[in-house]
């Protein structure tokens, strides 16, 4: 009890808690749960992205995008070395994820049907991931806050990227502006999703803000991406798939209809139009990648060996 | 042919491995066996298309015609592609892209020491700049020879069935073209006689340190032609630039 009260000030301090400091076990468990499935969702984001490589209309535009995919699961390695730190292995974490027990981003389980899809992620999926991300930045948790300060900057580039591209898609022939819309027509809704439910629906929410892992509801975050999103379509000359929006003058806000929620319940419970195809590739590829790891094993503890002989 | 057509021929033959190739690595994305790996191939994936941007801008200055990088990437059909037909070859496996990156590897580093003194400027620049990544990939991918062929029975059988398979493809890689000839004379591109003699001693010191065997010489060489795979890449690689001829991306 003592222990649990001085966490506590330690916390309402905004001191960082580290791994080897004492930590409630249910501390321990939250922060493993959206450590490991902040990691899933940089990899399995990996798929709807990599889905268009392979046919980039530019040199540039392969590149941009196999770099921005690259600097994704760069963000996965660095989380789930995060989540490490609370012990538990990556091994571990990937057969939680397999076996539908940790989740990834409901984001993810949308098709990526034309060119514009790939500006539309980058804009609107990375740029909510970064309307989070910059609040969690002053998370309780030590390497998940470093973690965060060192994913923002890249996120914030990948947004500007994608905007770019649905700039030029927009302002393009009609063809291209027909798929530019087309596109913020399938993502624009998935996006504000990914903020969760509403706040007064959220089970982990209290205790989440109350030993900082949180620092910001679900509610608040989204609705500084929709004030923040809703110019920026306007600009590209888009229409935001919403008849109810409207800017409120008297709260300074935008209002929007409510999201729905049944759909969102349908792809978090694995109903989602890709949900399968993206469990089944990642399953897919850890199988086929079995005998390379074991390989790389079997020649590390050989060389171990070796080292001990000598 | 004048030194400026054979020297446009030569960048593209140059240009065109290095996009097929990148192209193929950029396949694997999501799909490494696991994900440090997958990192590390789509980094070589982006090194390639780096260099085949460079090799090609310079082949559509060469050529004067106004062809951009990206009208010769998008705009060719396949008999006008003169990439190594090694770099086609399909990802069937972690070995297959692991052996098939080592075998270009070797050459490349092999090429770019020698480009690095070309008394051609753009070339002598591409070439010490390039030489820097693949130093960096055929380490790596020295690693993985090895690491396969002493790691599992598994991982022995599957790394030397995929030199076996691809080996068939290294005399069309070495090979002399015709235009090359007086391109060497002049001192503008390396030799590639010199090329193909050190390239075998590398590799089969690399086999042998892996446990591995170099594979008999190939008696019938498989038509020099392209395969229907590098229809298929180019099909789905031009799918925008061809549908949208007024687009700009
Ligand atoms: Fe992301
Ligand atoms: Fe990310
Ligand atoms: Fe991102």
């Amino acid at each position: 009890m003592e222990k649990l009260h001085d966490f506590q000030r330690f916390i309402d301090a905004e001191e960082k808690i580290e791994p080897k400091d004492w930590m409630p076990d249910e501390y321990r468990a939250h922060n493993i749960r959206q450590i490991s499935q902040h990691a899933h969702s940089e990899v399995i984001g990996m798929q709807p992205e990599g889905n268009w490589i392979t046919r980039a209309p530019t040199l540039r535009a392969k590149k941009i995008l196999l770099a921005k995919i690259q600097d994704e699961g760069g963000h996965g390695l660095y989380l789930y070395s995060a989540a490490e730190t609370l012990g538990i292995s990556r091994d571990e974490m990937i057969a939680q994820l397999h076996a539908g027990k940790a989740k990834y981003s409901s984001v993810f389980n949308y098709p990526t049907l034309n060119w514009a899809d790939i500006g539309a992620i980058g804009w609107l999926v990375d740029g909510a991931a970064v309307t989070n991300q910059l609040s969690l930045r002053r998370t309780s948790f030590g390497p998940y806050s470093r973690a965060m300060l060192r994913i923002c900057n890249e996120e914030s580039f990948h947004q500007r990227q994608g905007y770019e591209i649905m700039l030029k898609m927009a302002k393009g022939t009609p063809e291209q502006k027909e798929m530019a819309q087309d596109a913020l027509n399938r993502w624009w809704w998935p996006s504000l999703m990914m903020f969760g439910p509403h706040d007064n629906q959220s089970a982990r929410s209290t205790k989440g803000m109350l030993w900082k892992i949180k620092r910001a509801s679900n509610d608040e975050l989204r609705q500084r991406f929709i004030d923040k999103t809703v110019p920026q379509a306007e600009f590209l000359g888009l229409t935001i798939p919403d008849p109810k929006l409207r800017w409120n003058e008297a709260t300074g806000h935008y209002e929007t209809s409510d999201i729905n929620w049944e759909e969102f319940n349908q792809v978090i419970q694995g109903n989602g139009p890709c949900n399968k195809e993206r469990m089944d590739h990642h399953k897919q590829v850890h199988a086929e990648g079995a005998w390379v790891r074991e390989a790389a094993a079997a020649y590390a503890a050989r060389k171990q060996e070796q080292l001990v002989e000598v | 042919m004048t030194t400026n057509q054979a020297l446009f021929q030569y960048c593209l033959r140059l240009g065109d491995t290095n996009l097929i190739l990148g192209h193929r690595l950029s396949e694997m994305c999501s799909r490494g066996p696991m994900l440090e790996e997958d990192i590390a191939l789509t980094n070589f994936a982006l090194d390639h298309i780096g260099q085949a941007e460079a090799l090609l801008q310079y082949a559509g200055k060469l050529e004067g015609k106004g062809r951009s990088e990206d009208d010769l990437s998008y705009l060719r059909n396949v008999e006008e592609f003169e990439n190594f037909r090694l770099v086609e070859q399909p990802n069937t496996d972690f070995a297959y892209v692991i052996a098939r990156q080592f075998l270009v590897d070797v050459y490349q580093c092999l090429l770019y020491q020698k480009m690095q003194k070309s008394s051609d400027e753009t070339l002598a620049g591409m070439g010490s700049r390039f030489l820097k990544e693949s130093t960096y990939h055929l380490r790596h991918t020295s690693g993985w020879m090895e690491r396969l062929g002493l790691g599992t029975d598994e991982s022995k059988r599957r790394i030397q069935q995929a030199i076996n398979d691809l080996w068939p493809y290294t005399p069309e890689m070495l090979s002399v073209r015709p235009y090359e000839k007086e391109l060497t004379a002049q001192g503008i591109i390396p030799d590639a006689e010199e090329i193909a003699l050190d390239w075998l001693v590398q590799v089969v010191r690399v086999l042998s340190r892996s446990g591995l065997h170099k594979p008999q010489d190939v008696v019938v060489p498989p038509p020099s032609t392209h395969s229907d795979h590098l229809v298929r890449m180019l099909a789905e690689m031009q799918y925008l630039q061809r549908t949208y001829p007024d687009a700009r991306w």
